[in-house]
């Protein structure tokens, strides 16, 4: 049978098209601001990435803040001559290091043993005192020894040498100084890992990477899109954290703001290659969870955000320092809160760790990437 | 002649043991509407990705406007515009964003706007895509794939789950560009939709082309243009299936469960004979319709099967 031929027509019946030509750079830019908008217009990663730190931050900065001792709460057993004891305590020179109460023996006792009192005196009849305290209670050690002290004063005991003492409680030095970059290293982390990994996959679980690159899309740019909206982000989470830390906290912040800067977008890009590994194959986003967790947990733990990791035995602490976020954390305290150089050489063998991370796990990312 | 589209033997094995496409050879004319019709599962989706240029063939060859994919590939990809079966653009971006994003990755894209009014999206422009129908989603896919300013459109399944309302709507906008100059490629398994919208078809099934040419044509080839169904009591045994073949003016004859249907030229001239053969069996006519015949049963006459098993 013959077939019919098809019917013939130009090719050049495109459109009447505008003279607006596209530039080299108009897919990169309208897939940054794809992202951005996107991401404005979720309000689980404004919280996520911008609330949920700055909460953890003011939870335990208040939990751990640094108090003035509290005064010793004391309980005077009343008896004849039971105003001698208290009338010592109050003295001016004690500057209210001491709350006092006077109470029967027996409910005195029952109080102390509740908690409510660290120390119980009694005075004895032969001028002296006796003391109830709990050796296993550091307040009620303590109370002792500065009850003891004062009514050893009070009775007339002159000291054998002068002393001075000078309170020291610096900034810098309280944990929530230790905190802050740590929370930093961690969101950079989180924001990475999930900003970068969970977000592609979810296009590839979507055909969205496969319908782009069935555009005349670079992929390069792309991928640049993708890590330049992590650093738009980025720079809104440090910018956010730090300045809560020196507004609510008094933080002092002695590395320069550029030093800051360079340490949060290395962090920043080295945990979006990681990311970009973790996400180069999998189809589903359920299963890139799962990675990211894998990869998450052991840096939660080990790479000191909440505690420092010196706590882990001598043996691990290489392995530990060779953590991504080890380096990124222990670089930016000594910035931060040391104003410690970046070309010192402990500074630069943390950001070469940190470069190295991320420079490797793009290369082998951009190797094993499948787009569709 | 310029050929938009051609490939020759394409195989493709997935794992080293799926066979999903086994040696199709196509060639399809600029300005052409060229459809792949086939049931779920026959290849056609392998088929169509391996041409967009987004799966590698196990072996064969495509050429598209004269050029092979592992050449100039950016260059083909300012020709094309692509829909895919199924692809969930951000449902957080607008409908406008999304048009100019696409529109963003060409050279010289055609502005938002004209893609907007010809896809009937202006009123939706500033919607976000999560609030869209699912007719209104796939026109969105289409825009995307016509904001390119595209020499050939590829849509895998363009209408599949839409509303009659939505698969006309798109069936104009598929001919619009058609008529434009257009080349068309899609694939489908809605006969009425390759029907009315393809100038050449191929029927596809197991990963083979079984049938090709204009829905005329096939139809004509399949003999008969009318078909004859009926059902009797008591024309059970074998011998009646030779009765009704041997009727005036019977090309084919098939069982389906009882209802018989006859592929005829002239039913004015076989029902009379067919009814006088019923009386003659003193059997009684259940049932009895004649229809013009579809692309429903070219295909099968040639499989054995139905195009949707549902």
């Amino acid at each position: 049978m013959a077939i019919s031929e098809p019917p013939v027509r130009e090719m050049q019946t495109r459109q009447p098209v505008s003279a607006r030509r596209n530039g080299r750079w108009s897919g990169y830019w309208h897939l940054l601001m794809a992202r951005m908008r996107e991401l404005k217009r979720e309000p689980e990663v404004v919280f996520w990435v911008f609330v949920f730190p700055l909460l953890l931050a003011l939870g335990l900065g208040i939990a751990f803040r640094s108090k003035p001792a509290a005064a010793a709460s004391i309980a005077v057993v009343n008896s004849a001559n039971g105003e001698r004891p208290v009338s010592a305590l109050l003295q001016p020179s004690q500057q209210g290091a001491f709350h006092v109460q006077v109470l029967e023996r027996e409910a005195a006792l029952n109080a102390f043993r509740l908690g409510k009192f660290d120390l119980v005196v009694e005075s004895q009849g032969d001028g002296g005192y006796k003391y109830f305290y709990d050796p296993a209670r550091p307040e009620s050690v303590l109370a002792r020894a500065q009850v003891d002290d004062a009514l050893q004063a009070g009775a007339g005991r002159k000291d054998a040498v002068f002393t001075q003492s000078a309170a020291s409680s610096e900034v810098g030095s309280r944990y929530i100084d230790f905190l802050i970059p740590g929370l930093l290293g961690m969101n950079l982390m989180n924001s990475g890992m999930w900003g970068v990994g969970f977000a592609l996959v979810d296009m590839r679980q979507r055909k969205l990477l496969k319908r782009f690159v069935g555009t005349p899309m670079r992929r390069s740019d792309f991928l640049l899109a993708i890590t330049s909206s992590r650093l738009v982000l980025m720079i809104i989470e440090v910018g956010l954290l730090m300045s809560f830390g020196v507004l609510f906290f008094h933080m002092r912040v002695l590395g320069s703001f550029w030093a800051i800067a360079l340490l949060a977008s290395l962090g920043a890009v080295a945990f979006g290659g990681i990311g970009l590994l973790t996400a180069s194959r999998a189809q589903k986003i359920e299963s890139v969870s799962g990675l990211i967790n894998m990869v998450m947990m052991p840096m939660w733990i080990f790479s000191g955000v909440f505690f420092s990791y010196e706590r882990f035995p001598a043996v691990a602490q290489p392995f530990i320092k060779l953590l991504p976020l080890t380096a990124l954390n222990d670089a930016l305290r000594a910035t931060i809160l040391e104003g410690a150089p970046l070309l010192s050489s402990a500074q630069f063998g943390r950001l070469l760790i940190l470069a190295l991370w991320g420079g490797i796990s793009f290369a082998l990312a951009l190797k094993w990437f499948r787009w569709t | 002649m310029g050929f938009a589209i051609r490939c020759r033997d394409l195989r493709k094995t997935y794992d080293g043991k799926v066979e999903a496409v086994r040696g199709v050879s196509l060639s399809i004319a600029a300005g052409e509407c060229f459809g792949l019709l086939g049931p779920n599962g026959a290849g056609k989706t392998t088929t169509i990705e391996i041409l967009e240029g987004l799966l590698e063939p196990t072996s064969g060859e495509v050429e598209i406007l004269g050029h092979a994919w592992s050449r100039n590939s950016r260059d083909l990809r300012e020709q094309i515009g692509i829909s895919l079966q199924e692809t969930r653009l951000s449902e957080k971006l607008s409908v406008r964003e999304t048009i100019e994003l696409f529109g963003s990755f060409y050279r010289q894209p055609r502005p938002a706007q004209d893609v907007l009014e010809e896809l009937q999206l202006t009123e939706k422009a500033d919607a976000w895509v999560g609030k869209l129908s699912g007719g209104q989603k796939q026109r969105l896919a289409v825009a995307t794939a016509l904001v390119g300013n595209p020499k050939i459109l590829f849509l895998d399944e363009p209408t599949t789950g839409l509303d009659p309302q939505s698969r006309r709507q798109l069936w104009d906008i598929i001919r619009e560009f058609q008529s434009r100059g257009g080349t068309v490629m899609l694939t489908t398994h809605y006969m009425d939709e390759a029907e009315k919208l393809c100038d050449r078809l191929a029927i596809v099934d197991h990963g083979q082309v079984i049938a090709e040419g204009s829905p005329a044509e096939l139809i004509a080839k399949l003999g008969g243009h009318h078909v004859v169904e009926f059902s009797a009591s008591g024309n059970s045994d074998g011998s009646a299936l030779e009765t009704w073949r041997s009727l005036p003016g019977v090309e084919s004859v098939r069982d389906d469960a009882g209802v018989i249907s006859l592929h005829v030229d002239a039913p004015h001239i076989t029902i009379p004979a067919l009814l006088d053969a019923v009386e003659r069996q003193h059997a009684q006519i259940l049932h009895l319709t004649t229809r013009q015949a579809s692309l429903e049963d070219v295909f099968v006459r040639l499989t054995g099967r139905h195009l949707r098993e549902d």
